[in-house]
């Protein structure tokens, strides 16, 4: 009997960053946090509607090679997938592995969608938000207190 | 109750007994509101009154509170006459104007303008009026004016009407009435319906509004009636300015299907809400309601600047 071939969707990268668990739909908006365009010269794997073998649901996955996030990507990426995991690969291992975390307050990741908001208007100042809401995300700005409409739309 | 030094933003920032502890203050103020008594509470106290839009009441009624109170006043009528003319940031100015006051005054055309100011000022900061945001001094005395009318804030009936969308005052109102367990009924066209953010934040406080666009079908069962202008100024269409405008007009014929002891109120200016002819009866409360913005600023200025009562 032929043994089924095992199937590999996303190959394993050397280096880099593996995003995992992404909400379904949500890859291309990671994609654009993470400015991807003719410049950047790492390799980047999209998975889109993988099976996660741990919760038998879907999710979205991306690996980059040769790259590691820094905070503030890590921070904005925490808003549109917040039970996303970011695993460092060395050599093939995975060095380290965490969940992202959206604080309770978000600083200068955001732009408020009140055009007549004080933020808007070239005032010394970053943009303040509070979390009403992590599942789904629901930022309130901390200035005009109008709810962001669209996070994913909103990231600076 | 600690008020001093204290930013006053939105009405969101008060819980319910920081309200009544204002508005029972306010009440303790009134004698010196009308000069039948006379105190120097503030005295060397300097108010710097900045209004970077127009306004009649609640520039003049900070100032008739600070004179009464022996506090001096600096002041800003017009951006023109101001470095923000030549570029220069709000926050810039904020902190220029810090260094010659003890507590800033701040209205505002932009959505957090005060929230900003108070993050730039050392001194405390009381907005009075961000754009089409909050306006909390107003929304005290509309309270302070429902309560010396109907003798107590609880479970009152309150139907907003007009301009319920960008009307500052309403959305602070209906806020804080939401503390008091009100029931509010929300008149408007579809248009200029209370923005869905605030009839969100009054529901997850347990307050249920009813809507509707017709005035006549639910002015009966009113305690308070408290109608606004609907402000061409914050129109970006004019044509959708003309298609509301004079939509809702207070006479006494209506008002004949109104409870004998109904209020009605108006942070004014009114254009053409109330008939004049309104003035003279019971239900009219919108001049002592202006009036009552002395007695509750002086209730804050004392709070904030430390004041106190002999």
């Amino acid at each position: 009997m032929m043994e089924k071939p095992k199937e590999i969707k996303l190959a394993p990268i050397r280096n880099g960053t593996v995003i995992d668990h992404i909400a379904t739909g949500e890859a291309l908006n990671v994609l654009k946090i993470l400015g991807v365009n003719e410049y950047m010269d790492s390799t980047i794997s999209v998975g889109i509607r993988v099976s996660s073998r741990k919760t038998s649901q879907w999710k979205d996955i991306i690996k980059i090679e040769d790259c590691e996030l820094d905070q503030k990507t890590v921070d904005k990426i925490a808003l549109i997938a917040p039970d996303a995991t970011i695993s460092i690969i060395r050599n093939y291992y995975v060095a380290e592995k965490h969940k992202v975390t959206l604080e309770d307050h978000i600083v200068g990741l955001a732009k408020c969608c009140n055009p007549n908001c004080i933020t808007n208007k070239n005032e010394p100042i970053e943009t303040e938000f509070v979390v009403m809401s992590r599942r789904p995300t629901r930022l309130r700005c901390s200035y005009c207190d109008r709810e962001l409409c669209n996070v994913s739309d909103s990231l600076l | 109750m600690d008020f001093y030094d204290r930013d006053i933003v939105s009405i969101r920032d008060f819980t319910r007994e920081e309200i009544e502890y204002l508005l029972d203050l306010s009440e303790k103020m009134m004698p010196y509101a009308t000069g039948d008594k006379t105190g120097r509470l503030l005295d060397g106290k300097i108010l710097g009154n900045l209004f970077f839009e127009p306004s009649t009441r609640t520039k003049l009624s900070f100032e008739s509170a600070a004179c009464r109170l022996g506090c001096d006043v600096i002041d800003v009528s017009e951006m023109s006459m101001t470095s923000i003319s030549k570029g220069e940031t709000l926050a810039d100015t904020i902190r220029m104007v810090d260094a010659y006051c003890d507590l800033i005054v701040l209205r505002h055309p932009y959505e957090g303008a005060a929230r900003l100011a108070a993050k730039f000022s050392q001194n405390p900061v009381i907005n009075a009026g961000d754009g089409a945001g909050s306006h909390p001094t107003q929304t005290l005395l509309d309270l302070f004016t429902m309560r010396q009318s109907k003798g107590s804030l609880d479970g009152l009936n309150v139907v907003l009407v007009g301009d319920l969308k960008y009307g500052r005052t309403v959305h602070s109102l209906a806020e804080a009435l939401t503390m008091f367990g009100a029931k509010l009924t929300l008149v408007a066209p579809d248009t200029l319906q209370m923005p869905d953010e605030i009839v969100n934040h009054i529901k997850d406080k347990g307050c249920d509004p009813v809507k509707t666009a017709n005035l006549e079908d639910v002015i009966d069962k009113a305690d308070v009636l408290y109608i606004t202008r609907i402000q061409r100024e914050r129109f970006p269409d004019p044509t959708e300015y003309k298609k509301v405008a004079g939509m809702y007009r207070i006479d006494n014929a209506m008002l004949r299907e109104a409870m004998s002891d109904m209020i009605v109120m108006h942070p004014l200016p009114r254009i053409d809400e109330i008939a004049p002819e309104v003035d003279s009866s019971e239900h009219a409360k919108y001049f002592q309601q202006a009036f009552n913005g002395v007695p509750v600023r002086m209730a804050l200025l004392c709070a904030i600047l430390g004041g106190e009562l002999p």
